[in-house]
């Protein structure tokens, strides 16, 4: 169970995140939605401690996870893996490297500085891979896949960590609606599975329906819905994305078409 | 012929034009002043430095005579009527030239180690200790704007006449020199990477190795290549202070009126530098050619 308390993020007068509290229970497939800047991106990396809070206080377990520091805030990273919109990835290296960067919390130091792998952690990695039916392109130049076939490297990475809890921020919003489909079923294995908490910012209100349990709506760094996908209606909706910006939301017909969100994904939605 | 553009009636043109001139005018009185300020240093330095154009002019015949001069041998002969005696010494110098390229390639070898860990270091982006930072940005000032012959004079000094203290003068110069270009390459380098490596718990320098290193690995190599041809006509003048290498044999030659091998030594030392010149640049563009690839 994470707990998040009154957590802020101020960049100077301009609050990010603004008096967060909530309460993420294990083994939960949450979405975080809202419009772009509405501090989705903000509030997960203050999670994971990409960046450090202003204020409040998260707490996984007995851990307080904002004054970590040294060994043990490496150690809380490994636990909760991260995915990135544009999939953060070492393009010159291979696909495998990628992976196996997963397990460097859990190497000495000498021997990951020097890429001396263990049999067992490549065989952990290339498992990792073959999962997406990626294992024959370990040895490829990882700059060489296209969008979806390295998301599922970084998805791969995130699981060698072998991790407790997955942040997903935005992990679709650069591919198209095949491979939405393949990653956004992978997280939701990965969850069913073996019981990650996962985390995952969402721009597509539809998607962010179909597949969490639960939904987290953001607006203005402020909490402003938390509940069942089911409870999500159109009025909430419209409430959620209007509050930045009402006439943007009048004339979207219908409300699951976020402003902003790809075309390719209104169609997949449309369809 | 016809045109596509009519020509405006001079009343609506001139206004036009007149603001176009005023413009150009303001634009030209700056670039007079800037010369004239530029002709005005140049005087005070001049006359501050004691430069006098007179005695320049004067001796200035020496300079040539002195360049033909090198080119005869002690008994009158023009060099090239006796290449043998010309470069009579030529296996001597050909090992002091070869001491004079391992100088500099071992200088530039330790140094570009040393400015490769402390570049990351000291890049504003990866750098998470500002004290660290700044203190060894600072030391790497003063090893680069120290001249090499200065530490090259202190270590023969401390070292002894010979090639280590060419070798150290040299890496300590190249380490100054190469960690401030060696860590704009990493300022320049892509910070998703490194986000991605960090989020997996790496440490500060795994996350270095995986994310940074991969990115910067080709242009550290043609900088430090660069920083060798710029290192072998550093190491050929260290043997004038007594640090190794063909210099000691230059400066000698020079001192005592040897002319002929002035001139000997001289074109062995500027055919060695060519020949590096042009090895270094192949193998930088190849570098640079699979860096857009």
């Amino acid at each position: 169970m994470l707990k998040i308390r009154g957590l802020s993020k101020r960049f100077g007068q301009k609050a990010a995140v603004d008096d967060v509290t909530l309460d993420i229970p294990a083994g939960s497939f949450i979405g975080v939605i809202g419009r772009s800047g509405a501090g989705k991106s903000t509030l997960l990396r203050m999670i994971n401690r990409l960046i450090d809070a202003s204020d409040g206080s998260i707490q996984f377990g007995d851990v307080d996870v904002t004054r970590l520091k040294g060994q043990a805030l490496r150690d809380w990273r490994s636990d909760c893996a991260m995915i990135f919109q544009q999939f953060n990835l070492v393009g010159r290296l291979d696909v495998l490297t990628n992976v196996l960067t997963g397990r460097l919390n859990h190497v000495p130091s000498w021997q990951a500085l020097l890429k001396l792998w263990s049999a067992d952690d490549k065989a952990i990695a290339l498992a990792a891979l073959d999962q997406f039916d990626m294992g024959q392109l370990a040895a490829q130049r990882t700059d060489s896949l296209s969008g979806g076939q390295q998301q599922r490297v970084a998805i791969a990475r995130a699981l060698v960590q072998e991790p407790k809890m997955i942040l997903a921020d935005e992990p679709i919003a650069s591919l198209d609606p095949r491979n939405t489909r393949l990653v956004m079923d992978a997280l939701l294995r990965i969850n069913r599975h073996y019981g990650i908490t996962v985390l995952c910012n969402l721009h597509s209100l539809e998607l962010a329906r179909g597949y969490c349990d639960r939904l987290i709506g953001m607006a203005a760094g402020k909490v402003v819905f938390d509940g069942l996908p089911g409870e999500l209606t159109e009025d909430v909706a419209r409430e959620l994305y209007g509050l930045e910006a009402g006439d943007v939301m009048d004339d979207a017909a219908p409300p699951v078409l976020v402003p902003g969100m790809a075309p390719e994904i209104a169609q997949l939605i449309q369809a | 012929m016809a045109s596509t553009v009519a020509r405006l009636p001079d009343a609506q043109l001139e206004p036009l034009a007149r603001a176009y001139k005023d413009a150009l005018a303001a634009k030209q009185r700056q670039i007079l002043i800037g010369i004239a300020t530029l002709v005005v240093a140049l005087f005070v330095a001049g006359y501050m430095a004691e430069v006098r154009i007179g005695e320049f002019l004067r001796h200035i015949d020496r300079f040539p005579t002195y360049i033909v001069r090198l080119f005869f041998l002690d008994t009158g002969a023009s060099v090239f009527t006796d290449i043998g005696e010309w470069f009579w010494g030529w296996k001597h110098w050909l090992k002091l030239l070869v001491e004079t390229m391992l100088i500099a390639y071992t200088g530039t070898f330790l140094g570009a180690l040393a400015a490769f860990v402390l570049s990351f270091v000291i890049s504003a982006n990866l750098s998470r200790t500002a004290w660290l930072r700044i203190s060894v940005k600072r030391f790497l000032e003063f090893c680069r704007t120290v001249p090499e012959l200065v530490f090259a004079l202190i270590f023969v000094v401390a070292f002894g006449l010979g090639p280590v203290p060419g070798v150290l003068a040299i890496a300590i110069h190249t380490m100054g020199a190469l960690g401030k270009q060696f860590s704009e390459v990493v300022e320049n380098i892509d910070m998703k990477p490194v986000e991605g490596i960090t989020a997996t718990g790496a440490t500060w320098w795994e996350t270095v190795r995986f994310a940074a290193v991969p990115q910067v690995l080709s242009n550290f190599a043609s900088y430090a290549l660069l920083r060798f041809e710029i290192n072998v006509r550093g190491a050929a003048v260290m043997g004038f202070v007594g640090a190794g290498g063909i210099g000691q044999d230059l400066i000698e030659a020079i001192r005592k009126f040897y002319n002929s091998d002035v001139s000997a030594i001289l074109i062995l030392i500027i055919v060695a530098v060519m020949l590096i010149d042009l090895g270094t640049e192949r193998l930088r563009h190849a570098l640079l050619g699979k860096e857009r690839s």
